[in-house]
């Protein structure tokens, strides 16, 4: 049937755009946000001049990037230069498809959505490596490695941690993962409990992911300029900045639902009326909560040092995390945790 | 022992979660931010800014062009010229430059006039959008006086007592 193929297709794209388009805009107040959070911890006022409380800031900034030439570097691999942006940003739009809004709400409910998560946001590297070497400068080339170094090392453990939610849900799907999370003893059901050294790792690898600080090496203004994007500049630039806000928007959108009960109310089954409902409105509250801390990270602590971050993650990281999926397996084994109702 | 409570404190992050309860607080605190054009500093009323030349209630210029000011001036900013006026006769300022840029603001001249015509007012907003504006001529310092001498006395009046 012609007509139902066009249906769905259309009724899809409307979801894509019904995603993408808002998401595009929480990275613009996101930008804002996180100048105005870091004004304040720096006891200034932050942007409070374009718009009300400087709202439109972030706008007027994108408006500014997008019609700013795009300079091509000389010496730069022109095909790869500008592959690099696009490979860095449609991973961290494509990832958006499997994440769960609400109970059901979510565009491909995909049963294995987490090795689908894995696999786009391993994506991402490639296109900040690409980036790095297409631009044949020796800043972007070091931030690059660094960046390369680092990304691999975390998702190691970032799998690990994910590892452990697999074992204590028994499932691959995000919708049935936060459902096993329900229960009647409200936030203590949730995974972050009997996870909680993985709650961290699971946090502080997706921090060093999506190289904020502190684990900015890839970017290191004060040593590196920029990093890998020092040679980019207009819209070029502006890709590699949606990404990383997209990715940092997806971090906490996943730490709520891996290990903080989704769209669950952290008072369920404590019968306190509607407070005790699941709704977006929570996943909401955590995502934001979650995103703010994430800048709270970044107007508090001074970039790691490589070595450090190395050794963080090879040489902490990784043995907690296996030793916790064994410790999962055990409090799943006995029953220790009881999963869903 | 040490090493392991060292250890213990480095795994459950102590030190950093000290970091982030101190920007915590930090994040509400009052904000020192000035929001320059609308708020503005108060200044002493012994601030030394852009110059001015002063009259007399009838209208007289102050200035007897005893060219003391240049004289004391360290950074040789002022340049002045004398001749008896055509007038009357009495010795006057035929030219009175101030080179702003020279100018270190230490207020000198204000203290050597003897008649109190060169002053420093409490302006600090000014700016120049050309080279040679930087030159202060007599009919502009003149000019200065005239918009502001209600500003100079009152100031002046205050600090009378501590001259």
């Amino acid at each position: 049937m012609m007509t139902s193929d066009a249906l769905i297709f259309g009724l899809t794209l409307g979801k894509i755009l019904l995603i993408a388009v808002p998401l595009i805009i929480a990275v613009a107040m996101y930008v804002w946000w996180e100048r105005k959070v870091i004004g304040w911890m720096h006891v200034r006022m932050g942007p409070n001049k374009v718009g009300p409380w400087g709202l439109l800031q972030a706008f007027a900034d994108v408006t500014k990037l997008l019609i700013k030439e795009v300079i091509i570097p000389t010496n730069a691999n022109r095909f790869l230069y500008f592959t690099a942006p696009l490979l860095s940003v449609i991973p961290a739009l494509a990832v958006w498809a499997i994440v769960p809004f609400d109970n059901g709400v979510v565009l491909s409910n995909a049963n294995a959505g987490v090795l689908f998560l894995l696999a786009m946001t391993s994506l991402g590297v490639y296109g900040i490596i690409l980036a790095g070497w297409a631009s044949n400068s020796r800043y972007a080339l070091l931030g690059a490695m660094r960046s390369a170094a680092q990304m691999i090392s975390y998702e190691v453990c970032m799998g690990m941690a994910l590892v452990c939610v697999l074992v204590l849900a028994g499932s691959l799907n995000f919708t049935a993962i936060v459902n096993a999370q329900a229960g009647t003893k409200g936030l203590f059901d949730w995974f972050w409990l009997p996870l909680l050294p993985m709650f961290f790792v699971y946090y502080i690898s997706g921090v060093a992911e999506t190289n904020r600080l502190p684990f900015d090496v890839a970017e290191g203004e004060s040593e590196i300029v920029a990093g890998f994007h020092v040679e980019y500049s207009g819209s070029a630039f502006a890709l590699f900045f949606l990404a990383e806000y997209a990715n940092m928007i997806l971090l906490s959108f996943l730490a709520p639902i891996l290990f903080m009960g989704g769209w669950l109310s952290p008072f369920q089954g404590w019968h306190l009326g509607w407070l005790s409902d699941p709704g977006w409105w929570w996943l909401g509250l955590k995502v934001f909560i979650f995103a703010t801390s994430l800048l709270w990270l970044r107007a508090t602590f001074p970039r790691y040092r490589y070595d450090q971050i190395m050794r963080l993650g090879w040489k902490v990281f990784i043995p907690i995390s296996i030793a916790w999926i064994f410790v999962a397996g055990i409090l799943r084994y006995f029953g220790i945790v009881t999963i869903g109702h | 022992m040490k090493r392991t409570i060292e250890y213990l404190k480095s795994l459950l992050l102590i030190e950093l979660a000290a970091g982030l309860w101190l920007t915590l607080k930090y994040l509400f605190k009052p904000k020192y931010t000035m929001r320059f054009p609308m708020e503005k500093i108060p200044r002493s009323v012994r601030f030394r800014g852009l110059h001015a030349l002063r009259r007399y209630a009838n209208g007289e210029e102050r200035c007897i062009a005893c060219k003391l000011c240049e004289a004391v001036c360290p950074a040789l900013a002022i340049t002045i010229d004398s001749a008896p006026r055509a007038s009357d006769g009495t010795r006057r300022t035929t030219r009175y430059d101030i080179d702003l840029f020279k100018c270190i603001y230490c207020g000198f001249c204000e203290e050597a006039c003897p008649v109190d015509s060169i002053v420093l007012t409490d302006i600090l907003e000014y700016h120049f959008e050309r080279r040679g504006e930087n030159i202060y001529t007599k009919p502009q310092l003149l000019a200065v006086g005239d918009r502001f001498e209600k500003e100079i006395a009152a100031n002046r009046a205050q600090d009378a007592a501590y001259r």
